[in-house]
């Protein structure tokens, strides 16, 4: 297999692959930060006691976690211009990565934000911190804390799951594995390439895991 | 204009159900090979023969270090070049196989390592050998925190198999795909979509709350 794998191909195609890289690195950060806002949102809904903020959050959060993120991308793609909506390929993307993602980053904080002793919100509440002091300074500091772990392996799934992006022609490196496949008909290199700079950021987001990981317990 | 629409959909309606047979024929094939593939890795990597660990650990590396998208394209686009001719409802089985294994192993390999060292060193000390201490002391023991992540993993491959429409199978989401072609009211048609999904995937996300819930409330017992 490895005679007829064309290498001069794919350092035509680097600075293609270099400029898809880089589109998936600066999605993927655009979508963590919408989606750690649409995350601290719908966490602090859900668990705001307000029946009237929890369960649109609720819905909001199971609706999202029961469907494909693929059919989600085509709701946004193919219903928000008949809404009179007109965003561009990206935006449309970083849209329904951040909302999906959201979802899950609201339930990661969750989790978080339980592990916060009884204790320590008593204190607050008597000390006369009113809910956005409570969170601000007592709760998400420490839920961010333990939570940055999973948050990380949320970030690694964002960065795979922007891929289907190259479904709507947005240029990161899946799109530019599809345009090397189509343009040269060398799929193995395309797809082998694309595969390895995912596998280089997949490596680099566990080894910032790890180093937390130490962190924390060390703590 | 959404009345005219919404009757075209319904008029549709019966396309939407062929797509969702294959997604549930094409889900179930993919998730009971999977379950079968993964438990058998799982176990085979807690075994103490460091290559087989070694071999199975880049396998898991690989395939949850790409995204199921190039997997899937690798599979149907590559074979071929190999002379390996496959129709797209196997590449998609192939694929889906391939991706769902090596989470499922994860898995069945952290619950084999979870259960505490005594017990397997008491097994071997009575005489059993590495595959009846497995058998009968540690798989049992495994088996109850494999159930609810293991559920959870059956929702993630659910929601993955979506992916497959890409290679032009005609499943739920290229049923909405093809819709929206004619039908330009992709809020209704990909909503109908996600309605088929959420039918499917919420009693199981449900079922894997339940089970985690069971789960804590018995441990903490102890």
């Amino acid at each position: 297999m490895l005679e007829a794998f064309n290498f001069r191909a794919i350092i035509d195609f680097l600075p293609l692959f270099l400029q898809g890289l880089k589109g998936t690195v600066l999605l993927s950060l655009a979508s963590l930060t919408g989606a750690m806002l649409v995350g601290i949102a719908a966490c602090v809904a859900r668990l705001s006691g307000i029946r009237l903020l929890a369960l649109p959050a609720i819905a909001f959060i199971e609706i999202i976690r029961s469907t494909p993120l693929l059919t989600q991308l085509f709701f946004f793609y193919f219903g928000l211009p008949g809404l009179g909506l007109r965003l561009s390929e990206s935006q449309t993307g970083i849209l329904a990565l951040s909302l999906n993602s959201g979802a899950y980053i609201a339930e990661i904080l969750r989790a978080g934000v339980m592990a916060v002793s009884k204790g320590q919100i008593e204190a607050a509440l008597s000390s006369g911190l009113n809910l956005f002091q409570r969170l601000r300074y007592i709760i998400l500091p420490q839920a961010i804390g333990v939570t940055i772990p999973a948050l990380l392996g949320q970030m690694i799934v964002l960065v795979k799951d922007s891929a289907l992006l190259a479904l709507i022609s947005v240029l990161e490196l899946t799109r530019a594995a599809q345009l090397m496949a189509s343009e040269r008909f060398m799929p193995a290199e395309g797809f082998f390439t694309a595969a390895l700079f995912y596998l280089m950021l997949y490596y680099l987001l566990k080894m910032v895991s790890a180093y937390w990981q130490k962190r924390l317990i060390y703590r | 204009m959404w009345g005219i629409y919404f009757s075209n959909l319904m008029e549709s309606l019966p396309l939407f159900f062929k797509g969702l047979w294959i997604t549930l024929e094409v889900s179930l094939l993919s998730l009971l090979l999977s379950t079968l593939g993964g438990f058998l890795l799982g176990i085979i990597r807690s075994s103490k023969v460091r290559w087989l660990q070694y071999i199975l650990a880049a396998y898991v590396d690989l395939i949850r270090g790409t995204p199921f998208l190039v997997q899937i394209f690798i599979v149907f686009f590559i074979l071929p070049e190999w002379d390996i001719h496959l129709e797209a409802f196997t590449s998609a089985i192939l694929s889906l196989t391939i991706y769902g294994t090596a989470y499922i192993c994860e898995i069945v390999f952290g619950a084999i390592r979870a259960v505490p060292g005594g017990q397997v060193e008491a097994a071997i000390a009575s005489g059993l050998s590495w595959r009846q201490s497995m058998q009968h002391v540690v798989l049992p023991q495994a088996l109850r925190p494999i159930l609810p992540p293991l559920v959870g993993q059956y929702v993630l491959l659910i929601k993955d198999t979506a992916v497959v429409s890409v290679i032009g199978l005609t499943d739920i989401t290229r049923v909405g795909w093809l819709t929206v072609q004619r039908i330009p009211e992709g809020i209704l048609v990909f909503g109908l979509v996600g309605l088929f999904y959420f039918a499917i995937c919420y009693p199981l996300i449900w079922l894997s709350n339940r089970l985690e819930a069971r789960m804590t409330v018995e441990g903490s017992r102890l």
